[in-house]
């Protein structure tokens, strides 16, 4: 990491706002990073700006298309779409951050761990983590929440359980590239503990494609979480979440297609906004990926 | 490719797969419920209950049942009985997975039939509107559920035109048109996302090749633009498309999951689906361990194909 490398021979450099300036001119950060504020303002206040009770039922108004009064229209029970799909965006950005912040949590635990100490403590955990791997994601998904059984709390750990071990694969890289360097060196001379090297010096060096892995994984866990309450193991009725949406909507698809519209929408939005800005942060932050277009 | 490296990749191979099995295995001791509790339903006596878990050979330790329990894959193909059907489930397992294969490989010819001539085109004028846009309609894609495409594509060529079967599988033994009907939307819903991911690997692949010194010589030569794309550009980019085509056969048996369920397609994943709703344990067992098996086989093959595709690349 050039930028770090410069902060142990030049202590009056920045390195940390160089690279934040560089990310606040990057096209894609900008663009990403403004959806993503967007739908985090919604996910906060959405119970605010929504014109309507999400669960209160109107039959009179059932199957309403979109209208000035109805903007995404009314679902078979006559409720609003448009302020489902606001309190929706609170559910999904919950799970998605809660699960992401499990499994960056145990995954970095794991990959630091694995990359500094290196050995067998290294062979035993990424073996274990490939163990994870080797199972299709959504597979994966679906076989913990049959042992944990339905509801949003258990697709958090369920997803949680899938993302950690990419943490630990992408920590264990980073961390690898920076064990050795002087200033880790200078660090053991010094006598600091283990424990101490690894958090305040490798870590902050590495945190660049942490970073960057977090954001794309936000992006998989808003489409893991509406994939597994589509499926019916995720949210459960009669609480608005866009893949619940999706999948009440799917058997009114000819009588009123915006019930699937609009939260699948919702959903494409939330995902291009984390995966637009996951990329921008790699050009800027990921030394392999910095310079190339 | 040295005999020792190939020796080595196929010991870490086995390594995962006693893991994966390992896993797999755990499924049905880390449950809240008893499979014999399932199968005789709730009114059921203890009595009862634990008559059939002697029978199911539960109540012995679980290293005797895991022993058991893979040695009658490895040696009967014998994946227990369903406990909904009371049918073994190897049966159903064998009519499942050509379906997931051949969903998968639908899926991955549709997403190459974009990815290909999306990637080069783009390449081809790297920072021009063409290549923004291809990379706009790549972003678009990535970002895309699939099972909203799923829902999507239903509803304009199903409901709307009617020009295609919203659910169902039809093998290519009752006939090409039939079956081409059938898979036509689910390989489209997964090939279309598939293509988006493999449109971005292949602009970048070829980028790379292109900024090569040799095709600069190749093209100061004088050579005409076609014959040093095909000869020197293609054909160097192909390891990496190659290698990309590995990894998203493999991405595919994970993202078909979800297509089979939109479309009840009867493969893996919907049989997976199915098992956790119905709680029929071993058939989700069945289930995860052969997708978790294909995974990794074909990551395997993936890894091992760079040094037959590439002399330059050797393991030591």
């Amino acid at each position: 990491m050039a930028a770090t490398a410069s902060h142990a021979e030049v202590p009056r450099s920045r390195p940390g706002l160089d690279l934040l300036r560089k990310a606040l001119r990057h096209g894609s950060v900008l663009f990403g990073g403004g959806l993503i504020l967007a739908l985090a303002l919604v996910a906060l206040f959405g119970a605010s700006l929504a014109p309507y009770d999400p669960m209160a039922m109107d039959f009179t108004a059932r199957f309403a298309p979109p209208s000035w009064a109805h903007p995404f229209g009314t679902d078979d029970f006559g409720r609003d779409v448009f302020s489902r799909v606001l309190y929706g965006a609170a559910v999904s950005f919950q799970v998605a951050f809660i699960a992401v912040g499990i499994s960056g949590v145990v995954g970095v635990a794991l990959g630091l761990t694995a990359g500094y100490r290196g050995g067998w403590l290294d062979e035993v955990i990424m073996r274990a983590m490939d163990v994870l791997f080797a199972f299709p994601a959504v597979l994966l998904a679906i076989t913990v929440m049959a042992i944990l059984g339905r509801g949003v709390e258990n697709a958090m750990i369920a997803i949680a359980i899938v993302y950690a071990p990419i943490f630990a694969r992408v920590t264990r890289g980073a961390v690898i590239s920076v064990r050795d360097r002087e200033f880790v060196t200078a660090a053991r001379a010094l006598g600091q503990s283990q424990v101490r090297i690894m958090l305040r010096h490798v870590l902050p060096n590495a945190l660049g494609p942490i970073i960057v892995q977090t954001s794309l994984s936000l992006a998989f866990a808003i489409l893991a979480e509406a994939a597994l309450s589509f499926f019916g193991l995720g949210t459960q009725p009669p609480d608005p979440s866009w893949g619940r949406m999706l999948s009440e909507g799917r058997g009114f698809l000819q009588q009123a297609p915006w019930m699937g519209i609009f939260p699948g929408l919702a959903i494409m939005v939330s995902v291009l906004g984390f995966n637009t800005l996951g990329d921008g942060l790699r050009d800027v932050l990921d030394p392999r990926f910095r310079g190339r277009h | 490719m040295s005999l020792s490296y190939l020796l080595r990749r196929l010991g870490s191979v086995l390594l995962v797969l006693f893991g994966v099995s390992l896993v797999t295995f755990a499924i049905i001791p880390l449950l809240p419920g008893s499979p014999a509790r399932v199968t005789l339903g709730v009114q059921a006596t203890p009595e009862a209950v634990a008559t059939l878990e002697r029978q199911m050979g539960l109540d012995r330790p679980l290293p005797v049942q895991y022993v058991s329990w893979v040695g009658g894959i490895l040696t009967r193909g014998d994946f227990g009985t369903s406990l909904i059907s009371r049918q073994p489930i190897a049966g159903e397992v064998t009519r499942r997975v050509p379906a997931t294969l051949t969903l998968a490989l639908a899926a991955l010819l549709v997403g190459l039939a974009i990815a290909l001539p999306a990637g080069i085109f783009a390449a081809l004028k790297p920072g021009s509107p063409r290549d923004l846009g291809v990379s706009v309609f790549s972003q678009l894609g990535v970002s895309v559920p699939d099972f909203w495409m799923g829902i999507l594509l239903i509803l304009l060529f199903s409901e709307t035109l009617g020009w295609f079967p919203s659910s169902g599988y039809r093998p290519l033994s009752d006939g090409l048109a039939p079956f081409l009907q059938h898979i036509t939307l689910p390989a489209l819903t997964a090939g279309i996302i598939s293509g988006a991911i493999m449109t971005r690997f292949v602009r970048s692949a070829l980028l790379e090749v292109l900024n090569q010194d040799y095709v600069r010589t190749a093209h100061a030569k004088g050579l005409p633009r076609g014959k040093v794309m095909r000869k020197h550009v293609l054909r160097n980019a192909a390891i990496s498309i190659v290698t990309i085509v590995g990894l998203q056969m493999a991405t595919l048996l994970s993202a078909v999951v979800v297509v089979e369920i939109i479309f009840a397609w009867p493969g893996l994943g919907q049989l997976a689906l199915t098992a956790t709703l119905q709680r029929d344990y071993p058939a989700l067992q069945a289930a995860v361990l052969l997708s978790a098996v294909a995974f990794t086989v074909i990551n395997l093959l993936t890894d091992l194909s760079y040094t037959f595709l590439d002399p330059r690349v050797s393991y030591t």
